[in-house]
């Protein structure tokens, strides 16, 4: 029988990610630490951001789970490293349209324009965003830290 | 081995395609498929009898009525029961459970007592406890596994003591398929003052179960893991247990004489049946009883032990593949839990699905053994009465086309 079709899940790049993740362990002085649990499937993703001046200037990640969530962690870290924290927020946006909405990957995306055929397999969607929501929560705690700065 | 072409006739299904390819359905320990005998007392109760049951004067009450209770007395013969009223239907094995929990457990826990689980129930059987554990101020103490995937009985025995007044424990687990000695460990309880509660939920489906030979006090289990359709679960205790119980749910039907500041309960077992009941798929399951019991319990034993052999040991072939349990059928039901070297459970099953192959992955509402077994999700292949050697072969094959996809043998280096 012949193989059933799965280029659109399991595209290379998924794969190659989920093998040799990229940014993978907790980062040695990170300004801020996320981590988020899928409880339905148990998968985890650690998140340290270093960062500095308004740029994510390193972050790594660190976790446990199906190719689909660690491949999304992986390439997260590798499109926003070195990139402003607004950017972060928009590509979390696009990536999320992508995902739930089934928009067409912005081609700002780059890489993560590979985790589009997940958007097709409703009861995966999740371990993709699960990455991307983490993210958020990092957002959310620098903004936080920033501010206390501004009015301290 | 059953005519299971014959068998698979009855599961209309099971005629379907999955992904271009015909539907192998292994998921049976989640729920199992309905045969039409069951698809049709239902739509028969609907279109013939329709009505509600008890005090109706009316033919279609009388009627409705007869067959509910006749479904009773089914379930209670199927499970050697000593009549029909120590059977009560519930929504489901869960709420079961939660009933002894709160009507058994509320009267007789206490500060300091303890209940005795295992760390390979469903959370089924670990959760409600908790949450008398923790009205009463009582301890849970849980028993481990061995390496072969046991109940580890001499831990068992050595916290059973004073103290205990209950042992809960499954008849066989969810994830392992082991079959644990019920009967031996009945004693145990027995001997320390303690009660047991089995959960049957795997084991009443797969498994010829007597009551009397098993030794419990309380068994819980679900229809539509034994053919039926979902919405019913049943609890068996003996009679004078459930006498001396209070009611669970007040309302309706369970009633006797209502006052104004109180009222009497109506005779066993409607005391623990308020409100009115999921009658049609109660009537449902009685015609599931009666098609196991055409095949016989032993039969389907027969069969599922057969088919969990072959699938241990091809599945012991393929690259990459860790089986959970006991390695010899004998000792386990039709469950097969195991990990893939190359992939996560979850693309696994996503893989096994492009093969028109269901199996579960994930933690099989047991995350207890799974901490115990040192991983986060299994994958799960389970067996019924219309599986054969081909849903084995196909599962296989799936699995071949997991490594083919992942690359045998994972392995993961991390880049800065």
């Amino acid at each position: 029988m012949s193989e059933p079709p799965f280029d659109d899940l399991y595209r290379e790049l998924i794969l190659d990610h989920y093998r040799r993740p990229r940014n993978h362990g907790p980062l040695a002085a990170p300004t801020v630490q996320a981590e988020g649990v899928n409880p339905v499937c148990g998968d985890e993703i650690h998140l340290d951001l270093a960062i500095d001046n308004g740029v994510i200037a390193d972050l790594g990640f660190w976790g446990q789970g199906c190719s689909i969530s660690q491949s999304s962690a992986s390439m997260l870290t590798e499109r926003l490293k070195g990139r402003p924290l607004a950017e972060a927020e928009e590509v979390a946006g696009k990536v999320r349209s992508m995902l739930v909405e089934g928009a067409s990957p912005d081609p700002s995306l780059g890489d993560l324009e590979a985790l589009e055929g997940v958007a097709k397999l409703p009861v995966r969607v999740k371990c993709a965003l699960l990455a991307w929501n983490v993210l958020l929560e990092a957002l959310r705690q620098a903004k936080a830290a920033a501010q206390e700065e501004h009015h301290g | 081995m059953l005519d299971v072409r014959r068998i698979r006739q009855d599961f209309p299904i099971l005629r379907q395609q999955v992904n271009g390819r015909p539907l192998v359905y292994l998921d049976n320990a989640a729920t199992t498929q309905k045969p039409r005998q069951v698809i049709e007392a239902l739509v028969r109760y609907y279109e013939t009898s329709n009505a509600n049951i008890h005090r109706g004067i009316h033919t279609l009450a009388t009627r409705a009525t007869e067959q509910y209770e006749d479904a009773r007395r089914k379930v209670a013969r199927f499970i050697g029961a000593r009549g029909p009223e120590e059977v009560v239907f519930t929504r489901n094995a869960t709420e079961a459970i939660n009933l002894v929990a709160r009507a058994w457990g509320d009267e007789h826990i206490g500060e300091g007592d303890e209940i005795v689980l295992t760390l390979m129930e469903h959370h089924s059987n670990i959760v409600p406890w908790q949450l008398l554990a923790r009205r009463k101020g009582a301890t849970l103490r849980y028993a481990g596994i061995t390496d072969d995937g046991k109940l580890d009985l001499d831990e068992l025995r050595r916290l059973i003591g004073p103290q205990t007044k209950l042992v809960a424990v499954t008849h066989m687990s969810n994830v392992l398929g082991t079959i644990n000695p019920v009967a031996d460990i009945a004693e145990m309880a027995h001997r320390a003052g303690a009660l047991l509660l089995v959960d049957g939920a795997q084991s009443v489906p797969h498994l010829p179960v007597d009551v009397q030979a098993l030794g419990a006090d309380f068994l819980a289990f679900s229809a539509h893991k034994m053919l039926g359709p979902t919405g019913v679960g049943v609890l068996w205790a003996r009679a004078e247990l459930l006498e001396a119980m209070p009611p669970f749910l007040g309302g309706g039907d369970m009633i006797a004489v209502v006052r104004p500041e109180s009222s009497t309960w109506a005779e066993l077992p409607h005391k623990f049946e308020a409100g009115t009941p999921n009658i049609a798929d109660v009537i449902a399951f009685g015609a599931a009883v009666d098609y196991l019991e055409g095949i016989g319990m032993s039969n389907v034993r027969r069969h599922e032990e057969e088919l969990t052999e072959l699938a241990l040991e091809r599945l012991r072939r393929v690259a990459g593949v860790r089986i959970f349990g006991p390695s010899s059928a004998s000792e386990r039901g039709g469950v097969v839990s195991f990990a893939m070297e190359a992939a996560h459970p979850h693309d696994v099953a996503t893989i096994a699905d492009g093969h028109g192959v269901a199996i579960r992955a994930g933690h099989h509402c047991a995350q207890l053994l799974m901490r115990a077994l040192g991983v986060p999700a299994t994958s799960r292949a389970s067996f019924s009465i219309y599986n054969d050697v081909d849903d084995i072969e196909a599962l296989v094959e799936a699995l071949e086309g997991v490594n083919r996809v992942f690359g045998e043998g994972r392995e993961r280096t991390a880049v800065r």
